[in-house]
């Protein structure tokens, strides 16, 4: 049938959208490609044919056609879905991104998430007076300076902004400013008690 | 919750994933012409051709592309669960019908089937409204209602945009609750990253067995 690996990959896509990026599927993207191209050339070749009088190539030529359109609607929505699967992740995982999901991504989509990080990074700086304003900060409305929170994982030593440093051991509990440690409870290193 | 539904395919976005997987349902079609060198769609002869009146099952794109125009390549028929038999069922009790299985997404193919000017368009149009008024009582319930129990059984029978609308009012819900019960300043770790944390595990799982 037209244009099924084009279809194969959004299916693909469509399962995975959760917490993950699923691989780049290069090797279905080049077949998709080659499909479009052959349908093309088959195209080209018809046209030629139609217009010395075989005129029951025309309706032919726009059964390919639409399947062109169809694998490249399909292509343009897997690439695009991905973009903003991964402006996401730059969100919820903050600048730097789990290796598995590095490893998933395509050298472009590398490049646009770096260049992405970079504008978002100097936005925050350009925005208020002093310093900037870290927009991934206070998601949730603050309502207390400092937070009281326990460590999940280890993740080793830790130095405050006041010069102390802290050793995030699991199981360990600690009093911390909230704009410091907010990331880190995110990202599921600490977690934070409610008296 | 708008961007909720724009990014899930409720509106007819070019970049939906849902939007395409939708228009790959198939539609009853008959071919008015000789179409030539096609032969290879139709599985069923080894013909090089598709000859004029061979009847064919195309996925939407291809027939709402075929079907437009002058010339009409195609003629289209309404796919047998919009027809009359199963509008009946829908009439006689929406609740019961498991619009997954018909489906998956039974309200979208339905609402792209309009476009096709079927001589029964009306009739599905209204259909559909009275199917989603008829089930939408018990979606709300559900979702509203059911807060630590199993939803698998609830859920089964509900299409991919139902089942959206479930989870919605199940998000509600949820923080609903954590209001009342002062929950909802917590800080918690997204719901990405412990989703991805979850699915790492179970990879780690499966790699050492």
């Amino acid at each position: 049938m037209l244009a099924e690996k084009a279809l194969d990959l959004v299916r693909e896509l469509h399962r995975s959208l959760g917490g993950t990026l699923s691989p780049y599927n290069e090797d279905k993207i080049r077949q998709v490609l080659e499909e479009m191209q052959t349908l093309y050339d088959q195209n080209k070749d018809g046209a030629q044919f139609a217009a010395e009088g075989q005129t029951d190539l025309i309706s032919a030529i726009q059964v390919r056609h639409a399947g062109i359109q169809r694998n490249k609607r399909c292509l343009l929505a897997y690439l695009y879905t991905r973009l903003e699967q991964i402006r996401k992740m730059r969100w919820e995982f903050g600048s730097v991104l789990p290796p598995d999901v590095k490893y998933n991504m395509c050298e472009q989509e590398v490049q646009w998430f770096n260049q992405y990080n970079r504008l978002l990074a100097n936005y925050m700086r350009s925005v208020g007076e002093s310093g900037g304003l870290d927009l991934t900060q206070d998601m949730k409305p603050p309502k207390t300076l400092y937070v009281l929170v326990r460590c999940i994982a280890d993740h080793g030593e830790f130095e405050t902004q006041d010069g102390n440093t802290v050793l995030f051991k699991k199981n360990s509990q600690h009093y911390l400013l909230r704009s410091e440690c907010e990331h880190l409870i995110r990202q599921g290193v600490l977690e934070h008690i409610i008296q | 919750m708008a961007a909720l539904l724009v990014s899930s395919g409720m509106t007819n976005n070019y970049f939906s994933l849902d939007d395409i997987l939708a228009s790959q349902e198939t539609i009853p079609c008959t071919f008015n012409v000789k179409v030539a060198t096609m032969g290879y769609l139709d599985q069923s002869t080894s013909d090089v051709d598709i000859n004029m009146g061979t009847k064919l099952d195309l996925p939407f794109w291809l027939a709402k592309y075929l079907h437009k125009g002058s010339r009409g390549i195609v003629s289209v028929d309404t796919p047998k669960t919009y027809k009359e038999g199963y509008r009946h069922i829908f009439t006689a009790d929406p609740n019961v019908v498991d619009l997954y299985r018909l489906g998956p997404y039974f309200y979208l193919f339905g609402e792209k089937l309009l476009s096709l000017q079927l001589p029964d368009t009306d009739d599905i149009a209204n259909v559909l409204l009275k199917t989603f008024q008829g089930r939408f009582r018990n979606i709300m319930d559900g979702s509203q209602n059911a807060l630590h129990s199993d939803l698998a059984s609830q859920m089964e029978k509900l299409d991919v945009q139902e089942r959206q609308l479930f989870a919605a009012g199940q998000q509600g819900l949820h923080e609903f609750q954590k209001w009342e019960s002062r929950e909802s300043e917590k800080l918690s770790t997204s719901a990405m990253v412990s989703n991805h944390r979850k699915r790492k595990r179970i990879g780690y799982i499966a790699n050492a067995t």
